[in-house]
């Protein structure tokens, strides 16, 4: 389905010459003026001793690039290297150019905690994008709270939480899970639903969320609720309770290594996915995962996301090409790489809305921040610190690429902590 | 339970026993590398896990091989991929023996703790040579969808290759132990390792030649895998427990006694699986093994040495 094309480009620069450089988006706020920093002496925008000086600002950025989640974030660090060369390319952030100190959270929690202390105590640190799962970002938030650092977090999650000390740029959990469930009882005609899940906090909560919903809005009817232990990988005995439950959605949140055995499973079980009997959605297979899964076996699930690499607009394209241009052709960017990307350009809009690097203004001058450029079209910073932004609903192909078959008409309102929901 | 009727139940019991059969198959295939390993040189090899991947890359480079240079032959590929998997894994493990292992013979501690450290190192060098994340491997498309029985039940085929290949590697390793000169010295090593060497048998070399196996038969094991599961650097981590668990459970110097209880531990799991939920399954599954170690710590065929 196409897209609706109503993004802007930011004005002055032609995408080619920006190109050269990696860059094609910028703040609607501040197009491309080239700041310069003389105009915002340092000892003005940085009234709290941060790593700011006449010529640089020094950003963290915190993932695991190894042990078992390196899988899941290294695309968000190529993304936030992506962003942060744009923007100096773009002539950087109150004219500063930006740095970056990389450290490795090592898929270990208590390592994002101490390394989380080290950005902000030793580094000093204006700003850290990073942590993917919602374990690190729980083991980070109370150093972030205690040194007042500010932290970009790029993962859709369960919600209920808000701290002033982040930015959720992913979906929480009723962005993502409400409009696909619309969709698929509007559209499919679907009254009967099988819930699937791995054994942890965001499979639990969203199944929890989609179960009132279900129950509660829809009126319609749960037939299986079910979790497997992380790292499980024997699907065949649900796969045959599914076969006899005979639900019309079998709704589907599992993630890791187990993602591949499902789908491998569920397709060598003879469930058909193209056929739509039943309908597979879920909200934990991106792009990035069906490289593993593999196209062939996932073929015709649906997939509720916010962004989908096959978006058609002009933000989106620019955004693929220099994406694949810095980090190779056989590139993939799922809806997690994608808001990572974003993390780097909502600072440097919140800043220089703040005409300050200091936590507290930047914070402050946060909610309303708004891209018209970013590669998911327009988002906005809501009060609660997490983004308006659209659901979409994309249809896998064989290629490991999605169809988007749905967009929300508006901009879809983050609710972290939704009543009638708990 | 309660729910269904009673021609449904007849389909789940079907169904189940043979959801039951692949998950037997997939456990005795993880646990007989280490339960030659573990059983018969009594090395607790935490890179099992780590041997089995390596197999399953094996066979993602010869998907590529063969996808890219010889596709007239794919639909046969997967065959002579896990021939090559069993001796990449085997040189690797005859390697890891000649440089670490051997030193480490009298402390089982020590080789629990170096194996660990063989396993983060070839996890980290997966990593850097394939890359973070997972590999997709191309399965042949005769051997992905399912064999209707009745509209209820369908057999896939994934799982009976799986069986097969289970039941080809336990046969081979049965011959290889009981029938052949290496199976004769390598039990004759376990039962009295001094007067082995006294009637000159070359133990370096059947210890160096065990684990080799062990380690090959492994790397088979992953190769097998890539139809039901992942291939990623960590991946080799989803196998291990279990695998430890079916070894101990049936007494680790028992073959048979592996496969015994790699058909308890898969049944209990699938029957509890089907009535409760998977987490909780896998719970009960484990407590139950639990309780019967305490009662019979030696697990379920222990071999009578004398001490």
């Amino acid at each position: 389905m196409p897209q609706r094309k109503d993004f802007r480009r930011p004005s002055g620069v032609s995408r080619r010459s920006v190109l050269a450089g990696g860059a094609a988006l910028t703040s609607s706020l501040f197009a491309p003026g080239y700041l310069r920093a003389q105009d915002y002496p340092t000892s003005e925008v940085n009234t709290t001793g941060l790593a700011v000086t006449d010529e640089t600002a020094t950003v963290g950025i915190l993932h695991s690039v190894t042990g078992t989640m390196a899988i899941s974030e290294t695309g968000s660090v190529q993304a936030e290297k992506l962003a942060i060369a744009q923007i100096n390319a773009l002539g950087g952030v109150l004219g500063r150019q930006l740095d970056y100190i990389q450290e490795d959270g090592a898929s270990d929690w208590p390592t994002f905690a101490e390394k989380a202390r080290k950005l902000l105590v030793n580094d000093r640190v204006p700003s850290v994008m990073g942590c993917w799962t919602s374990a690190s970002r729980k083991a980070v938030l109370p150093v972030f709270e205690q040194y007042n650092g500010f932290l970009y977090y790029p993962t859709f999650y369960e919600g209920l939480e808000q701290s002033p000390n982040v930015i959720y740029m992913g979906q929480e959990a009723t962005q993502q899970i409400i409009a696909g469930l619309d969709w698929v009882a509007r559209t499919k005609g679907a009254e009967t639903y099988y819930l699937l899940g791995s054994d942890y906090i965001w499979p639990r909560t969203s199944n929890k969320i989609a179960r009132k919903h279900i129950e509660n809005f829809l009126g319609q009817k749960v037939v299986g609720e079910e979790y497997y232990p992380l790292g499980h990988t024997q699907f065949n005995s649900v796969i045959n309770k599914i076969r006899l439950r005979k639900p019309d959605v079998i709704y589907a949140i599992v993630v890791g290594g187990s993602n591949v055995a499902f789908y491998k499973q569920l397709k060598a079980a003879g469930i058909d996915m193209t056929s739509e009997d039943p309908v597979l959605l879920t909200i934990s297979v991106t792009e990035d995962e069906i490289r593993g899964i593999g196209g062939e076996n996932i073929e015709g699930a649906y997939a509720c996301m916010k962004y989908f690499q096959s978006l058609e607009n002009e933000n989106n394209l620019a955004f693929v090409d220099a994406f694949k241009a810095m980090w190779g052709d056989d590139m993939v960017i799922g809806d997690v790489t994608q808001a990572a990307y974003l993390g780097p350009w909502l600072w440097k809009a919140a800043v220089e809305k703040a005409g300050s690097f200091d936590v507290d203004k930047v914070r402050a001058a946060s909610p309303g921040i708004e891209l018209t450029t970013a590669p998911e079209g327009y988002v906005r910073v809501h009060e609660n610190h997490h983004l308006w932004s659209k659901t979409r609903v994309g249809r896998a192909r064989t290629d490991g690429q999605y169809d988007v078959v749905f967009e929300t008409a508006d901009l879809v309102e983050p609710d972290p902590f939704p009543a009638g929901y708990q | 339970m309660f729910a269904y009727s009673l021609s449904e139940l007849g389909a789940i019991l079907a169904m189940q026993g043979f959801a039951g059969l692949i998950l037997f198959s997939v456990f005795v295939l993880m646990a007989l590398g280490l339960a030659i390993i573990f059983g018969q040189m009594g090395v607790i090899n935490m890179a099992h896990g780590e041997f089995m991947i390596l197999g399953a890359y094996v066979t993602y480079l010869m998907s590529n091989l063969f996808g890219g240079f010889l596709p007239a032959l794919f639909g046969a590929y997967f065959f002579i991929s896990t021939v090559f998997a069993f001796f990449a894994s085997g040189a690797l493990g005859i390697f890891v023996e000649w440089a670490l292992i051997r030193h480490l013979y009298r402390r089982p501690l020590d080789t629990l703790l170096a194996t660990w450290a063989v396993s983060l190192i070839l996890q980290q060098v997966y990593r850097s040579v394939f890359g973070a994340r997972e590999v997709g491997v191309t399965i042949p498309d005769w051997m992905m969808g399912s064999l209707p029985v009745t509209d209820l039940i369908e057999v896939p085929i994934n799982g009976l290759c799986v069986m097969a290949l289970a039941l080809a590697v336990s046969l081979g390793v049965w011959l290889l132990l009981f029938r052949s000169t290496w199976g004769r010295q390598v039990r004759a090593i376990k039962q009295n390792r001094v007067m082995a060497a006294a009637v000159g048998i070359n133990t370096e070399w059947t210890d160096r030649l065990t684990f080799g196996i062990g380690c090959g038969v492994a790397g088979m094991a992953g190769s097998a895998f890539t139809m039901i599961g992942s291939t990623g650097p960590t991946a080799g981590q989803l196998y291990i427990v279990d695998t430890f668990l079916v070894v101990v459970f049936g007494g680790a110097a028992s073959l048979l006694g592996t496969v015994a209880s790699a058909l308890s531990i898969s049944q209990a799991q699938s029957i509890m699986e089907f009535f409760l939920s998977g987490s909780m399954a896998k719970v009960l599954t484990l407590l139950l093994v639990v309780t019967i170690l305490m009662l019979r710590p030696q697990g379920l065929f222990a071999v009578r040495l004398r001490k």
